[in-house]
């Protein structure tokens, strides 16, 4: 960590205590905060106007769906003797519980002043719809960048002044970008010479997967394992999914 | 006495001065605009959600349609977000070969801009005397990746291949003669970088003749200069990057401030305006493209110079060549490995950013250690730019519409994803 990104740490920590969380999963080099939706228009509003922060942009925002996090099609951990599923099976598991919620808000924050970047996770609230905050009473450009959220994900922005959908078709029912919304969708248009217009119906493809989703246990990205001296006792990390039912069960389920 | 009431005006989605598919709901009191709404999303592909479908090398392609006048510089956002959750660093090589096809992408960029932006105004020639750059920048596309447009030439870890040391010569046929040929095959002689460096010698010059068009001409001022004026306070709120923001006077260009591959190593100035009008940002952009000429006569000289791997020797990432997957099981293995299932990223999440022709381009990447993306977001220039056209075109006449979004160099590809 550079000393700048150092000092941008202990100013955030100084100004805000407990109020930012930081978070598990960063590039290195990048910084990265949780935020309670509670506090949320209290932080980025003291982010933007605090002369020491001087984050003047919302550089992006987009939304995140947790439903599908960690999960994998195929697991090829253990051998089998029924040969391994094609990958395809749409079961879903319990979502896992170090996530509070399954939508969560990403802020990109730049500052032009300090030179600086800031990310921010705010997770919306529980049920349907998912509720959050608007930011665009702190930075303008939020107003789109909402709007996209809303049409993609479903969540529904508090205050904002005019939440339509952007992207998706006039007349666009369910959330694209959601895990459980199907990659090609749920209807297509064709043109009904019968009728003489364009007509929706549902769509007649399957869908399919050409290379299903893995995921490896790889030691070279392993933290535990990083600058361990040559020759030092390592005690084997365990690979996760090794000996559960479900990876045994793996052959079975396509 | 009549009833006076305003009236509302739909501009596009077919208009050709729209820039592609936008479509303008335009309230007008007379010539001038009261409320302005955008109705994006006619070029919608959902880029993203295909990405979380693929192997991350899969998606490399999708970047270039994302802003398709620019086309490497998505990529290069795309890679870098890749490297940064894998941790490596491409080969010295490979990076100048990225900082030198940014900058062709930025002339190529700024160049079709401009010549779209004052037909847009009414200005005929600039448009084919750009054009005619182009074409030979399309030329270097197309001799290192073997595509005109969407080149899918950087990968995770270098980039697809080396400069090549010839290019495909024109041949003579019914309709082209003999000296014709011999003409435009001159400066094909000697390798890409004699092309370049071709290009380079004659780009200067060409810049002059656009200036000589525009920059002094009397309707060319009238129709740019106090046009969608934005102040530096605005543009910051309003989330503009790139040429948007150094036209309103803010001094800040990633090559600069948060230097990426080779750029820390690039002598060059950043162009800042004054008024925060079209015309500063056209004078920022004309003079970007003779910086940008800077830049890829020093990346050509060094790359002159300084032969060695484009590609990291990685495997696990990058796949082996052919002749050594054809004589050397292991690298049969990886090779088998990564075209059937990828490779996977570690845990992780990462924004990345680069100064594209349009502003800042970066990706969001999240990944959960799969072999596909877990989530992927474009952060696209063009899309707060869009969204502040309400505010920008407010009180002025419809013609400043046309003005005003040729100035944002509004490119759906990006827009919509």
């Amino acid at each position: 960590m550079t000393s700048r990104s150092a000092t941008l740490v202990s100013t955030l920590a100084a100004r805000f205590g407990d109020r930012l969380r930081p978070l598990r999963t960063m590039a290195p080099g990048e910084i990265g905060f949780e935020v309670a939706a509670s506090d949320l228009l209290e932080v980025t509003r003291e982010l933007r106007d605090d002369s020491k922060l001087a984050f003047e942009q919302l550089i992006d925002l987009s939304g995140v769906d947790f439903l599908d996090y960690g999960r994998e099609e195929w697991r090829t951990y253990s051998t089998t003797v029924t040969g391994f599923s094609r990958g395809v099976d749409p079961g879903r598991e319990a979502v896992p519980e170090d996530r509070r919620s399954r939508f969560a808000v990403v802020y990109q924050l730049l500052s032009v002043t300090h030179n600086w970047r800031l990310r921010l996770r705010c997770f919306a609230s529980e049920g349907e719809p998912p509720v959050i905050d608007s930011v665009v009473d702190v930075w303008a450009c939020a107003n789109w960048y909402e709007r996209e959220a809303f049409d993609l994900y479903g969540i529904m922005f508090r205050d904002h002044p005019d939440l339509r959908r952007i992207l998706t078709d006039y007349g666009f029912i369910g959330y694209p970008f959601r895990k459980d919304f199907p990659l090609i969708g749920n209807v297509e248009v064709k043109y009904d010479t019968a009728k003489g217009r364009v007509v929706y119906q549902p769509v007649s493809i399957a869908p399919r997967t050409l290379v299903p989703r893995v995921i490896r246990h790889d030691n070279r990205y392993d933290t535990a394992l990083k600058d361990v001296p040559a020759g030092a006792h390592v005690p084997p990390a365990e690979m996760p999914g090794v000996g559960t039912t479900a990876a045994a069960g793996g052959g079975v389920r396509g | 006495m009549a009833e006076i009431r305003n009236f509302t005006l739909n501009f596009g989605p077919q208009h050709p001065a729209a820039h592609g598919v936008l479509r303008l709901v335009l309230e007008m009191d007379g010539e001038v605009i009261q409320k302005a709404d955008p109705h994006i999303g006619l070029l919608h592909r959902g880029t993203e959600k295909l990405a979380e479908s693929k192997p991350y090398n899969q998606s490399i392609g999708y970047m270039d349609r994302l802003d398709y006048v620019s086309m490497m510089c998505n990529e290069h956002a795309y890679v870098m977000a890749i490297e940064n959750l894998l941790g490596i660093k491409p080969p010295l090589r490979a990076q100048y070969i990225r900082v030198m096809f940014d900058e062709i992408t930025r002339v190529l960029n700024h160049l079709m801009w401009l010549g779209a932006h004052a037909l847009d105004i009414g200005a005929m020639t600039v448009f084919l005397y750009a054009f005619r750059e182009r074409e030979d920048l399309m030329d270097c596309y197309e001799a290192v990746s073997g595509t005109r447009m969407h080149a899918t030439y950087y990968r995770p870890g270098g980039v697809y291949r080396d400069l090549p040391d010839s290019l495909p010569k024109y041949q003579a046929s019914k309709w082209r003669s003999q000296k014709d040929v011999d003409r435009l095959n001159e400066r094909r002689s000697g390798g890409l970088l004699d092309f370049i460096q071709d290009f380079t010698d004659r780009f200067p010059a060409n810049v002059d003749e656009y200036e000589t068009l525009l920059t002094d001409n009397r309707i060319w001022k009238q129709r740019t200069v106090n046009i969608g004026v934005v102040s530096r306070e605005r543009a910051l709120q309003l989330g503009f990057t790139g040429p948007m923001l150094r036209g309103s006077g803010v001094e800040w260009d990633l090559r600069k401030k948060q230097p990426y591959e080779v750029y820390g190593l690039m002598d060059f100035d950043i162009p800042v305006g004054v008024h925060g009008d079209c015309y500063d940002r056209y004078l920022v952009r004309i003079e970007e493209m003779r910086q940008s000429n800077r830049i890829i006569r020093q990346c050509v000289e060094w790359l002159k110079h300084n032969p060695g791997p484009v590609m990291t020797s990685d495997h696990k990432i990058a796949p082996p060549t052919r002749e050594e997957m054809k004589g050397d099981m292991e690298s049969l293995i990886h090779h088998f490995k990564l075209f059937t299932e990828g490779y996977c990223v570690p845990e992780g999440e990462t924004y990345a950013a680069v100064e594209a022709p349009k502003g800042e381009f970066g990706i969001y990447l999240m990944s959960d250690g799969a072999n596909k993306p877990y989530r992927l977001k474009c952060r696209a220039p063009g899309f707060p730019h869009l969204a502040s056209l309400e505010e920008m075109v407010r009180g002025h006449l419809l013609a400043d519409v046309v003005a005003v979004i040729g100035t944002q160099d509004i490119v759906f590809g990006e827009i919509d994803r």
